[in-house]
């Protein structure tokens, strides 16, 4: 079984302001983009990041070949129990989900 | 005429090739703006009111745009003075371009904008209903409005446009939407509202939206259908996807961005290659509001940390790791309670076991047994000298505290003497919030001096 990070093109996350950490899957190809569209279900997605699946925000760009996952961060940025200020090796677990 | 925007950076104090910056200037731009700040480096700044760049850097670079924006004749906008927008570092900027002034003989109309908000007009507005949480929003009270050390209100593309108004040859704005200082001209000289707002989300990184991020330069070209982006240096490219890849980038929505006054709107945009370095983009839509809110960001002190690292090399606890750190948790809250007469609520104390799930925490899905463990103890109390005695207290325990009470005294490795590090206050953000204003101006101030005039 393949890791999705082993199937597309690069996977970043990134603080998006001190609330949100915003996930950006670029799939490199339409019909990668289409197998990660079909694989990813959201419900897993805030599982694997303990994210409320009422606000999380999905969106599925096909122009881009890109899936785009928001989500409130579980610690605000820079508080006491913040252990990733930019949230960007949040990225790690979804290149090491299998798919 | 288009009005072309240079910018030559995504922000000041990250740098910038000289080179580009010359081919901007020589390509006549209506006006150069520049980012000084954002809250991505986190709470400290806004809460200290300090920058995150250095003065003696952002001094050089501010001096090649002084030089920058003589040769073009043009004005020269930053917005986020110093990183977080208060009073004290736009004050910093207009001490350091003041400085630059007398020393490259330069006159200037200097006009600093800013953007603080005083705690009581705004507990003010809390209490008239005219404060509204956005999603998620903290929690807020009269009382924890006036805990908060700075608050700045995020200003937006009328601000800028009424510092400019003025004939400053430089504005200095305190806190601003990432975009406004790039969408003001534009939007004054009555060019396409969308593309005003799309282009200046565009640029607002710098050469972030292009293949060669480091060079910085931008110009991002203005008129009544759409925009242009080029990279000024010589080895970059823009492409209709690293443009409107550019959207993605720390947005939570890649098509919606809300400003003050409305929100734009690219779910109809398309990009179209010039060639093979400009970007053509045309269709988003500026959507007016009914009202005008701009946001709010604040900081206030959450508790006072001092930390300790101690390393453990040896494989049996670094194989139970997880056990040792729960073990020697429970001992010491009992110890704390005993010696300091201390409750759970008067302090905490997070370990962060480096090469296990330091990032992560809970999420970490890895079950790989590491060469060595750091611990990371972060101890958070209501007082430094509280957060502090709390170190002194753990010390011997966290150097030498056994897996199981048969054993042998372990000593794991210090790093350094002390073993403690003060960290000082520990800020936190305390708003995520709108401000209803009646008219723009409200609650901004804007002054005007003459800078070096004979």
């Amino acid at each position: 079984m393949a890791r999705l990070g082993e199937v597309v093109e690069k996977i970043r996350s990134k603080n998006a302001g001190p609330f949100w950490v915003t996930v950006d899957i670029f799939c490199g190809s339409a019909a990668v983009f289409e197998m990660v569209q079909a694989r990813l279900d959201t419900a897993s997605v805030c599982h694997l990041v303990d994210a409320d699946p009422l606000t999380a925000k999905r969106f599925d760009i096909d122009e881009l070949a890109v899936v785009k996952f928001s989500f409130i961060r579980t610690a605000v940025q820079g508080s006491r129990f913040d252990r990733d200020m930019h949230g960007a090796q949040l990225a790690v677990l979804f290149a090491e989900m299998d798919v | 005429m288009p009005t072309r925007v240079l910018i030559p950076a995504g922000v000041l104090g990250l740098g910038f090739d000289q080179a580009a910056l010359d081919n901007g200037v020589a390509a006549r731009p209506d006006i150069i703006c520049v980012d000084g700040g954002s809250t991505d480096s986190g709470p400290y700044y806004l809460g200290t009111g300090t920058s995150k760049y250095a003065r003696g850097v952002c001094k050089a670079e501010w001096r090649a745009l002084m030089l920058a924006r003589a040769t073009a004749g043009v004005p020269l906008v930053i917005g986020s003075c110093g990183t977080c927008g208060t009073r004290e570092t736009v004050d910093w900027m207009f001490e350091i371009t003041s400085e630059l002034a007398v020393e490259l003989g330069h006159s200037l109309k200097v006009v600093r904008l800013y953007s603080d908000q005083s705690a009581d007009q705004l507990a003010s507005a809390f209490a008239d209903g005219r404060v509204r949480p956005l999603e998620p929003a903290p929690s807020l009270d009269h009382a924890s409005i006036l805990s908060c050390s700075h608050i700045v209100a995020l200003a937006g593309a009328e601000h800028i446009q009424a510092a400019l108004a003025t004939g400053a040859d430089i504005v200095l704005a305190g806190r601003t939407t990432d975009t406004a200082t790039i969408a003001a001209l534009p939007l004054s000289r009555g060019d396409h509202p969308g593309a005003a707002w799309h282009g200046a989300k565009i640029g607002e990184c710098g050469a972030f939206c292009t293949t060669n991020p480091a060079s910085g330069v931008v110009m991002i070209s203005f008129d009544e259908t759409g925009f242009v982006v080029e990279p000024m240096a010589a080895d970059a490219r823009c492409t209709p996807h690293s443009v409107s890849a550019h959207m993605l980038y720390e947005n939570s929505d890649p098509f919606i961005l809300f400003e003050p006054g409305g929100h734009l709107d690219v779910t109809t945009a398309h990009y179209t290659a010039l060639d093979d370095r400009r970007v053509r983009v045309q269709g988003s839509r500026w959507v007016v509001a009914d009202h005008y809110d701009v946001k709010l960001e604040a900081a206030r002190i959450g508790g006072f940390q001092t930390t300790m690292l101690a390393v453990i090399r040896e494989a049996h606890y670094v194989a139970n790791c997880r056990q040792w750190v729960a073990s020697l948790t429970a001992f010491l809250e009992a110890k704390i309670s005993q010696s300091m007469s201390l409750t759970a609520d008067d302090y905490t104390l997070e370990f962060r076991l480096i090469g296990c799930d330091a990032a992560l925490g809970a999420l970490e899905t890895s079950t790989v047994t590491p060469v060595e463990v750091g611990v990371l103890l972060i101890i958070t109390a209501g007082d430094q000298i509280t957060a502090t005695d709390l170190s002194k207290l753990i010390n011997p325990f966290l150097l030498h505290h056994p897996l199981t009470p048969h054993e042998d005294l372990p000593t794991f490795a210090f790093a350094y003497s002390p073993a403690h590090s003060d960290r000082g206050a520990l800020y936190e953000f305390a708003m995520n919030h709108l401000l209803r204003l009646d008219t723009p101006m409200d609650g901004f101030v804007v002054q005007t001096d003459e800078v070096n005039n004979g």
